[in-house]
């Protein structure tokens, strides 16, 4: 059984995107999916997304203007200039909550829909906290500047960035006394993955990787006092390697391809149903154009085997998808665009805040009894207004204590809140505007969860469903179809 | 969660829909503590988030190094509530001393794990997923114990979390506890009609399908929260809890320890321990309501004859440091005290020696005892698991149960 057109385009848009969007509905049906494939592979460079706050810039100046005598004082006598660090602690996390609200506006709006749904797999497979919102920023720019470039460009961007080398701990990476952190996550979590290296690898590595740090504005600096360039060996070759060395050994290596594959395979075709034979080819392909992310994203989604109906609608939304799906399905303006960021902690995918380096871990991990109450009354909420309540975890790194005066802006009160939305039916309406009122149930279910026969969860929705006009109709039986478990798949 | 919509919500009172129950009348007609027969042990974990200063919670007032270390925030021997000539309790856990005295509580001095790390998150997720602070599991201790547990068991309430998230300790790959704040709202919010409808239809399908997951967890969730909330009207705990939400917490747990449910662990957390400014106020408040909750807690359950077979275990993600900052408060250090409570402890008092303050390592506590140990003891000694396959690993087990 082969797809429609209409729902290729919507399984194509599920997963080289974040879903179908009420405003771009003539594409479903004018466009094949190579065509709809082009129209939102857009790769121009991406503007940079800057949510630092004039306080954070204030503060970071008066930072960067300190003497290294300052700072040893600092440590030593703390008081006044740890309180500033304090204060630019604090106000960067609340720049970087700003930050992931951005971007998540990006990707409910931005036509470069492939670009920003890889630079979010790529966020989950360079996992890094870092509470500087400069450097946080710098970090998500590399990302997506090289969402769907050279892979081999982004490793080593990524590995220079102050982000990652102040998350890897490489600050402490020096040749009287290695720190095999960052060595060890490069070859385990970012290249070849478990079980392809050795323990002296990682020694041996690590020292190659001694110096490499960052200097206070965040630009890289290799610390040539403190770097060993002395003979290392790694995977079986020896020389005086240094940093860079070590990666493009890495890049050599076949297993990167296979490795890197593999997730992106899991990531945006099946994470339950993997086909080796079809990794194989695509990690071979993958390696040959010397790691060309586009090519490979492209090749993918052009595939027969992708519309397999086994691998569409197979996979669960992660929770930044599944608000930005219906962010982009009900065009909506939020009175409080932070409230977003309660449903994503509550969740447990909180941009910026992976659980650890090896990211978020996806698929079945993001449901339990909770979790999935959540989800399926969250359209209801967005459309009714009322008040819910939902204590979520804190997040002593980034709030140190002060969850209270953090979460107040969105609270009502003791952990209650409300969505406040206003939605922009009149675009949804029109989604429709061309189904006859009996086929009405069908279309909705077709572009909410892409199932076209009449199911059992069709007459659940249909007995809730308002009958008074056709406005209604649609409204109900849309929010009727959000509060479902298949619409958790995509 | 909470919402009120028409087709959210269910028909009927809740007070009808529990006398339909034939427990609830049995309720009446047995005294509560014949409900459980004995030797039914079950766990209570409270996790002190945002890690507590252990060396304000235990103190040695004796010791010189403590004093010098923080000369504004050590606690003064004449303050503190004393349990030896040499160790004495915060000021705020007199009732937490008495259990001490009538050797119902424990004191695990220096537990922590090699290479520690001082970011909460990574620190918390080694201390739930019991994994080397090299490794990443998505899994947590508790989760692979209801995963070796309730291996075809027909209910997955073997485990609760007090809260209205989920904590990784108790997500396992096969099953997960269930997190509720409160039973009646988990009750109002699962039996939706429109959750129950979308239930049943699903039933009448029978081709495998990927969404089956979501639907296994709808279906569960629905059940247990009839089964949970039930349960908890069974024999309401009765004792003094303190207002708020550890106040409630424990007074859940209690009334559903003393119910025939058949949860063996609970878990629930207090916090934010984070005392990088203002320590004292701030950690006192919080001793203050866990104080009270455990007085409460452990009264309900000797009156009712369950203290033997409840374990209460605290723990936080690490220590702080030993010296004071300049804030009138603690940064984020190691290893860290923990608290065993219960009328079943096989040794009493305190269990091992005291932080030693003269040999530390960058100004931080060297653990003694890596916590995996005490889960391997807990899981294997009083959960009566095997704890190889859920930690994967040996360890020695201790003997405090």
């Amino acid at each position: 059984m082969s797809l429609s057109n209409q729902s290729k385009n919507i399984h194509l848009l599920s997963r080289a995107g974040f879903g179908f969007a009420a405003k771009d509905y003539s594409f479903i049906n004018s466009h094949s999916p190579k065509k709809l494939l082009e129209e939102i592979s857009i790769n121009t460079s991406p503007d940079f997304l800057d949510r630092a706050s004039q306080e954070s810039k204030d503060i970071a100046k008066e930072l960067l203007a300190m003497k290294g005598m300052e700072k040893t004082m600092m440590n030593e006598q703390g008081d006044t200039k740890k309180d500033i660090r304090r204060d630019f602690r604090r106000q960067s996390n609340e720049d970087i909550r700003q930050l992931s609200i951005a971007w998540m506006d990006i990707m409910v709006n931005d036509k470069a829909q492939l670009r920003e749904k890889v630079a979010l797999f790529w966020h989950g497979h360079f996992a890094c906290r870092d509470a500087n919102i400069f450097f946080t920023q710098q970090l998500l720019h590399i990302i997506r500047s090289n969402a769907l470039g050279n892979f081999g460009d982004m490793l080593k961007s990524v590995s220079k960035s102050a982000a990652m080398l102040g998350f890897l701990n490489n600050q402490q990476n020096r040749k009287q006394h290695p720190n095999e952190n960052f060595a060890r996550e490069v070859m385990e979590l970012f290249t070849l993955g478990r079980g392809h290296y050795t323990e002296q690898d990682i020694k041996e590595a690590a020292r190659a990787f001694t110096g490499w740090n960052f200097e206070r504005n965040g630009d890289f600096v290799m610390k040539k006092n403190v770097h060993d360039d002395g003979e290392k060996t790694i995977f079986g070759k020896t020389g005086n390697f240094n940093g860079d060395d070590v990666l493009n050994m890495l890049l050599e290596n076949k297993q990167t391809a296979r490795y890197i594959v593999t997730k992106l395979y899991k990531f945006f075709v099946n994470d339950t149903d993997i086909d080796q034979g079809k990794i194989e080819l695509l990690a071979n392909s993958f390696y040959k154009s010397n790691y060309d992310i586009g090519a490979l994203m492209k090749t993918i989604f052009l595939s027969d085997w992708f519309y397999d109906p086994k691998n569409v609608g197979c996979k669960i939304k992660s929770p930044v998808e599944l608000l930005v799906n219906i962010r982009r399905l009900l065009p909506m303006q939020l009175e409080k665009p932070d409230i977003q960021l309660v449903f994503t902690r509550g969740l447990g995918q909180e941009l910026f805040h992976p659980p650890n380096v090896a990211g978020w871990p996806g698929g079945k991990n993001w449901i339990d009894s909770s979790s999935l109450m959540i989800r399926l009354v969250i359209p209801r909420l967005i459309q009714d207004d009322t008040e819910f309540q939902l204590a979520v975890k804190t997040d002593d790194d980034t709030m140190m204590g002060n969850y209270m005066k953090e979460m107040r802006k969105t609270m009502l009160n003791n952990n209650r809140y409300k969505i406040k939305a206003t939605i922009d039916w009149i675009t949804v309406n029109k989604v429709f505007e061309n189904t006859k009122r009996e086929n009405l149930m069908n279309d909705i279910q077709l572009y909410l969860v892409n199932k076209q026969n009449n199911t059992n969860t069709q007459k659940v929705v249909e007995s809730i469903v308002d009958n008074s006009s056709r406005e209604a109709f649609i409204k109900s039986g849309t929010i009727g179809w959000m509060s479902t478990p298949e619409f958790q798949m995509g | 969660m909470l919402i009120k919509r028409k087709d959210f919500i269910v028909t009927g009172s809740l007070a009808s829909a529990s006398l339909m129950m034939p427990k609830f009348l049995k309720a009446f007609t047995n005294t509560p503590q014949q409900l459980v027969p004995k030797g039914n042990k079950v766990l209570v974990v409270l996790q002190l988030s945002g890690g507590n200063d252990g060396l304000n919670t235990v103190i040695p007032y004796r010791n010189d190094l403590y004093y010098k270390n923080r000369p504004n925030l050590a606690i003064n021997k004449n303050d503190a509530v004393g349990l030896t000539d040499d160790i004495g309790l915060h000021p705020e856990l007199a009732a937490l001393a008495n259990l001490y005295q009538e050797g119902n509580m424990s004191i695990l001095n220096n537990v922590g794990y090699p290479n520690p790390d001082r970011s909460h998150f990574r620190s918390m997720d080694i201390w739930h997923t019991a994994a080397n602070s090299n490794e990443y599991l998505t899994t947590g201790w508790l989760g692979r114990y209801l995963d070796a547990q309730c291996k075809g068991c027909d209910k997955p309430t073997q485990a609760l979390e007090l809260d209205d998230i989920l904590s990784l300790s108790m997500k396992g790959e096969l099953d997960k506890a269930i997190a509720f704040k409160d039973a009646n709202r988990l009750y109002n919010t699962s039996q939706a009609k429109y959750f129950k409808a979308l239930d049943a239809a699903h039933h009448q399908e029978h081709a495998a399908a990927p969404v089956d997951y979501l639907y296994k967890t709808m279906t569960e969730t629905i059940s247990s929260a009839d089964y949970i909330f039930k349960q908890s009207k069974l024999c309401p705990a009765k004792g003094d809890y303190p207002k708020g939400d550890l106040g409630n917490s424990f007074r859940t747990i209690a009334s559903l320890i003393l119910s025939d449910i058949n949860t063996k662990v609970y878990y629930v957390s207090l916090g934010s321990f984070d005392t990088h400014v203002g320590q004292q106020d701030k950690q006192k408040r919080l001793f203050k309501d866990m104080n009270t909750a455990i007085e409460a807690f452990t009264k309900d359950m000797k009156i009712n004859n369950r203290f033997e077979d409840v374990l209460l275990m605290t723990f936080s993600e690490f220590g702080r440091r030993v010296a004071a900052n300049a804030s009138g408060g603690t940064d984020h250090g190691t290893a860290n005290n923990m608290f065993m409570i219960g009328g079943g402890l096989k040794q009493k008092g305190i269990l091992n020696p005291m932080p030693d303050l003269s040999d530390l390592q960058d100004g931080d506590l060297k653990y003694t005892t890596d916590f995996k140990n005490v889960y391997a003891t807990v899981l294997q000694n009083w959960l009566g698991a095997d704890y190889k396959t859920i930690l994967g690993k040996e360890y020695e087990l201790m003997k405090f149960v």
